[in-house]
């Protein structure tokens, strides 16, 4: 028995997988060539001296001692990233929370009002610039400048988008504007998810209003979705480049919206120093990831 | 309604206002969100529709007076007679967005239905990387990607923009957590009646899977339409931007004045399809979104 096991073993191997292997072939090789194999290639082309004309030469992490070191730029646009994420990332996700918890306290118009909460994150950054532009646009006929002017806050237009103090701050705006939905839906359905019966028995044991229910029952079921809102306000805050560009221009006025993508793109693809700019990529990569992971511990499901 | 409350307990009198005042507080925090949410896509709607002398008028105009769709018409006809037109824009967002969401349903469905109904070895790493692959953006490969697609000299092509952004984590992400919850049994009666793997999957698990595939169509649609970056690395010549891309072009560069009008009409046409796409499957979208914790 044993050693007819042993003899077809390969043979059972395949019968028992190949089904499973032959769906998920096509996402496979999707997946490893322009997904996973690519991190490694990067990662590879970041010790590298790469033009895509002459083959690449190895040069340790010559690019990486470049990048902290001398790139004064890159820094610009570390910090230009880290201070958008750290504001637009927590706002937009506290904000789509704060949206689907009050979509579930009411009755009437809740599809209306998701509606309403998560148009902006359909909407393409790109596109809707040529409207911030307009509302944001630095002589009198700017939305904004008017406003103000109006009501005697400013006595002269300010150059939203071409002063290099006001620049991201008005970036900010946008993106928070854009991504205050992005997690609403994960969210609302994790608060849809939670079984009345909990609240029921919370108020048994003492519960008296909505915060408490949110605090003590709601939030602890939530985790995975709050897990989930999370990694994707990660990725969405670090990754940001649309909107920056648009609004901002590149380069943009004294690089006060350069961002780490930017600095990516600039490298990749206008200089095609590849294995320099694949040094970018890595970094963007280690700053998101370790945050990814981090959130994975937070939200730890201890149930 | 003071006057009526004298008449009543003074307990249930308290409660009875408290529960009032927060009902009008949380219609009035709802009001505001819809307000600051919707009054830029307002603004967006007005100036399309706007004349000429309107866009231009001082103090500024938010709500439209004399609404008028000659900078649609304008859009679309007179700029036909520069070298690229504008309709093709739209045929060449909509071709590689339609074509790239089909191709990503049809995959990562498969894919999901091969990983959970069938657990073939290795099936659990292969998960973890999917997850783990959720926590980057897809920025960090786009390097490597442009290396692969120029290497099979597909740069400037429509397949630049749809092969690399099929077999996307997120979109399997999404399935594979709705197939967990299928039963088997309905499966597994399928195939005691004869029907080959392949018809299981086609004519039994699709349909029950209709919420997943179609919330990631409708996201994948959203991210693909409204991509910028892919397009910018990838596409150069004129003739095959898309619409994101098109529109920094329209709305940039000489003869801005004469055509903000068109780009007014320009911007709304390229943002309500995704929006348009989200109204008409929500409830889908919402059953799917049930399912979409991560479970660390």
């Amino acid at each position: 028995m044993q050693a007819a096991v042993k003899k077809s073993g390969f043979k059972e191997w395949m019968r028992k997988n190949a089904t499973g292997y032959a769906f998920m072939l096509p996402f496979l090789i999707l997946f490893a060539v322009f997904v996973i194999v690519p991190v490694a290639v990067a990662m590879y082309y970041s010790l590298t001296n790469y033009n895509m004309i002459q083959p690449a030469r190895f040069v340790g992490l010559s690019n990486y001692s470049q990048l902290i070191l001398d790139d004064d730029v890159f820094l610009i646009s570390l910090k230009n990233t880290m201070v958008f994420a750290v504001i637009t990332g927590p706002i937009g996700y506290f904000a789509s929370f704060l949206m689907a918890w009050l979509i579930t306290l009411v009755k009437k118009g809740r599809g209306f009002f998701s509606l309403m909460f998560y148009a902006p994150s359909l909407t393409s950054g790109v596109a809707m610039a040529n409207i911030w532009l307009i509302l944001f646009s630095g002589d009198r006929y700017g939305y904004i400048n008017n406003l103000l002017l109006r009501a005697g806050l400013i006595l002269e237009p300010i150059l939203w988008t071409k002063d290099a103090t006001y620049v991201l701050p008005v970036i900010m705006i946008i993106s928070v504007w854009m991504s205050m939905g992005t997690g609403f839906l994960v969210f609302l359905a994790g608060l849809q998810n939670v079984d009345p019966a909990m609240y029921e028995a919370a108020r048994v044991d003492g519960i008296k209003n909505k915060f408490q229910e949110l605090r003590f029952i709601t939030l602890p079921m939530m985790k995975p979705q709050m897990l989930f809102g999370a990694i994707n306000a990660i990725v969405g805050a670090f990754g940001v480049f649309d909107v920056a560009t648009a609004v901002a221009g590149m380069p943009s006025p004294n690089y006060a919206a350069h961002t780490i993508v930017a600095h990516l793109y600039d490298y990749a693809f206008t200089r095609f120093n590849m294995g320099y700019a694949s040094a970018v990529a890595m970094a963007l990569f280690v700053i998101t990831f370790t945050l990814g992971r981090i959130c994975m511990h937070v939200f730890k499901d201890n149930t | 309604m003071t006057a009526k409350a004298v008449y009543k307990p003074r307990r249930f009198k308290f409660r009875l206002r408290r529960l009032s005042f927060s009902r009008f507080m949380l219609y009035l925090l709802l009001t505001a969100l819809v307000v600051i949410a919707g009054l830029p896509l307002f603004a967006m709607v007005c100036r399309s529709l706007m004349p000429l002398d309107e866009l231009y008028i001082y103090p500024p105009r938010l709500i439209v007076h004399r609404p008028t769709l000659r900078n649609f018409s304008d859009l679309l006809t007179s700029l036909s007679s520069s070298t690229v037109p504008f309709t093709r824009y739209i045929f060449n967002s909509l071709f590689t967005t339609v074509v790239t969401v089909l191709a990503s349903v049809m995959v990562c469905c498969m894919g999901a239905y091969g990983l959970v109904k069938h657990k073939p070895a290795g099936s659990g790493v292969i998960f973890a990387v999917v997850v783990a692959a959720l926590s980057f953006s897809t920025h960090v490969t786009q390097i490597p990607n442009y290396l692969v697609v120029n290497g099979l000299g597909l740069v400037n092509s429509y397949w630049a923009l749809i092969i690399p952004k099929i077999a996307v984590a997120y979109n399997f992400f999404l399935v594979k957590q709705f197939c967990e919850q299928l039963p088997d049994s309905i499966l597994e009666a399928a195939r005691i009646d004869g029907a080959k793997e392949f018809r299981v999957f086609w004519t039994i698990a699709m349909p029950l899977l209709k919420p997943a595939w179609t919330t990631l169509a409708v996201f994948s649609f959203v991210n693909n339409w409204n991509d910028y970056f892919s397009p910018l690395i990838f596409i150069s010549s004129n003739a095959l931007k898309t619409l994101p891309l098109a529109l920094q072009t329209l709305s940039g560069g000489a003869g801005v004045v004469a055509r903000a009008g068109t780009v007014g009409a320009a911007t709304f046409l390229t943002t309500l399809p995704s929006i348009l796409v989200f109204a008409i499957m929500r409830g889908k979208v919402m059953e799917t979104m049930s399912f979409s914790g991560i479970k660390s």
